[in-house]
């Protein structure tokens, strides 16, 4: 696109953000009753969804299974109404195979496979809406999904991308900024220890600049994790309060005072389900303010 | 055939001696294998012999109507392969995932750098343009397949004459090889593939690993750079790294 110019002399860009800021991220999780755990989550306008099952019994062949690991399965699809031509598109392909799988490297590096051998935990991502940045919004919403589950984690695992424009580097690219061709790069951070799960790369960049377009991405993730970081502690104080938001549910569900989602903190209840330990303080320990009683059932503190 | 399984007191042996920054073959941490580039008879095909790893690539061109969206480039298409000669556990059904991996690294790598001119590759705008075809095979697998496979890629191409094409209003005539002279193609920059095998969440960093230590490594990390120092695709895989 000729005399589209992605960053003005003002130093604003084509959505009028500056160069470091992110999109808007909406976030919300438990968005299915019928998964284990589920999230949905808009940055800007690429919308993806993504669910968890698991960890259970290793589907298929027998002989797959890890004598001391679970198994993570991933799979990646985007709907063909996601981009702006109606495309459809073979779910086998390359590229779907090929997110796949790093989507897969990725949640191998973060969840704590060690606790549930010889089991699968099957991660399924939906791009229903693609602008730019798809990878990271897959990765961000699993992340969630896989909290929602309440599968323990080492760490929340936060994406963004990032690219080079006339010397500066641009923070979670949108769809017109990856198409025109500049280098692009992903990646995905495990925030409080800085570890990189997943980094890649695209189109060419001198050596140079490579510091100061790594150094944006991992500021961008970091962002990124405190708002999802927020998001869980809204979703759990909404489970606290016995307000359950479910997709297509008329009521709240009965007793979700005590799901532990498997945050960072709070690892001392792996699964997902009513916990047994009594007397139990009703909220994780890591938590700084008590859980707010909000009207309706007395499931509160034990 | 499965993949016969690494020994413990092997995996041990090999990870104690990459501690004390030893490898088997008496290489150092940052050496390369012997590369050894022969060509065959035809424009475009050649032979990469990185230590014991082999690749074929050959590379083929046609004239075919351009891609909707993108009326006025060429096509590239690469395709690299593992046949069953280059490991027992290379079978057809078994390989996708290493496949597919190294399919979209290569096809990223060479493509998205835009390494090749495309528009070069045009004869008739909408109509008809050149379909560069680059088929790469591995012949033995000693470990690092991609850093073979991408100079295989990259030397053919240069190695490669396509024939000469004139267009006179709406003809289009295609020389023979007889009647004139081939063409090169037009390569902007050559990227060539670095592989790093990481251990133990990057303290450990060992540059072109072979078969046995790529099966202890914890990850790869794999960069691309052309001469000018422009990196052109970085690619990590496996577990993470500080």
């Amino acid at each position: 696109m000729a005399g589209l110019e992605l960053l003005s002399d003002q130093g604003y860009r084509v959505d009028g953000r500056r160069a470091g800021e992110l999109r808007k991220i909406q976030a919300r999780m438990g968005v299915f009753a019928q998964a284990d755990g589920s999230a949905y989550i808009e940055q800007g306008n690429t919308k993806a969804l993504a669910v968890v099952y698991g960890p259970h019994e290793i589907r298929g062949s027998r002989a797959r299974a890890l004598p001391d690991r679970a198994l993570v399965n991933c799979q990646y699809s985007s709907a063909t109404f996601s981009t702006g031509e109606r495309k459809r598109r073979p779910h086998g392909d390359r590229k779907s195979c090929e997110m796949g799988l790093q989507l897969r490297q990725t949640f191998e590096a973060a969840i704590l496979t060690q606790l549930h051998p010889r089991s699968q935990i099957d991660i399924y991502v939906q791009v229903l809406q693609a602008d730019g940045g798809t990878y990271a919004a897959c990765v961000n919403a699993a992340t969630l999904a896989v909290l929602d589950a309440g599968i323990p984690m080492r760490d929340f695992v936060c994406a963004c991308s990032a690219g080079f424009v006339d010397g500066t580097a641009l923070a979670d690219l949108s769809h017109v900024e990856e198409a025109a061709g500049g280098p692009q790069l992903a990646l995905a951070l495990l925030p409080a220890s800085g570890q990189i799960a997943l980094l890649e790369m695209d189109a060419r960049l001198h050596e140079d600049h490579l510091e100061r377009v790594l150094e944006a991405a991992a500021q961008a993730a970091r962002d990124v994790h405190t708002l999802l970081d927020r998001v869980v502690r809204q979703h759990r104080a909404e489970l606290r309060g016995g307000h359950r938001l479910v997709l297509g549910a008329g009521f709240p569900a009965a007793d979700p005072a005590h799901l532990h989602v498997g945050e960072r903190h709070g690892l001392h209840h792996g699964g997902g389900a009513v916990c047994g330990r009594r007397p139990c303080p009703g909220f994780c320990p890591g938590l700084r303010r008590p859980p707010q009683e909000v009207g309706g059932s007395a499931s509160g503190l034990a | 055939m499965k993949e016969t399984p690494l020994s413990n007191c092997e995996r041990r042996f090999l990870l104690r001696a990459i501690e004390e920054k030893k490898r088997l073959d008496g290489r150092q941490t940052y050496d390369y294998r012997n590369i050894r580039i022969s060509f065959g008879t035809d424009y475009g095909c050649c032979i990469v012999e990185l230590g014991k790893t082999r690749v074929l690539g050959q590379v083929s061109c046609e004239l075919v109507s351009p891609k909707l969206n993108r009326a006025t480039e060429g096509i590239l298409f690469f395709n690299l392969e593992l046949s069953q000669m280059a490991a027992p556990a290379f079978e057809p059904g078994r390989q996708s995932d290493l496949l597919v991996k190294l399919n979209r690294l290569m096809e990223r790598c060479l493509r998205n750098s835009k390494c090749i001119d495309t528009e070069s590759l045009c004869v008739v705008a909408g109509e008809k343009v050149w379909q560069i075809r680059v088929d790469l095979h591995l012949l033995n697998h000693d470990g690092n397949i991609i850093d073979a496979a991408s100079i295989a890629a990259i030397v053919a191409l240069c190695h490669f004459r396509r024939p000469d094409v004139s267009v006179q209003g709406d003809e289009v005539t295609l020389y023979t090889p007889e009647e004139r002279d081939p063409v090169p193609l037009s390569i902007h920059h050559m990227p060539i593939c670095v592989s790093f095998a990481f251990f133990q969440q990057g303290t450990y960093l060992l540059v072109d690993p072979n078969e046995r230590e790529e099966r202890v490594m914890d990850g790869l990390l794999v960069i691309a750079m052309n001469k000018h120092r422009e990196i052109c695709t970085i690619q990590s895989s496996g577990s993470e790294m500080q």
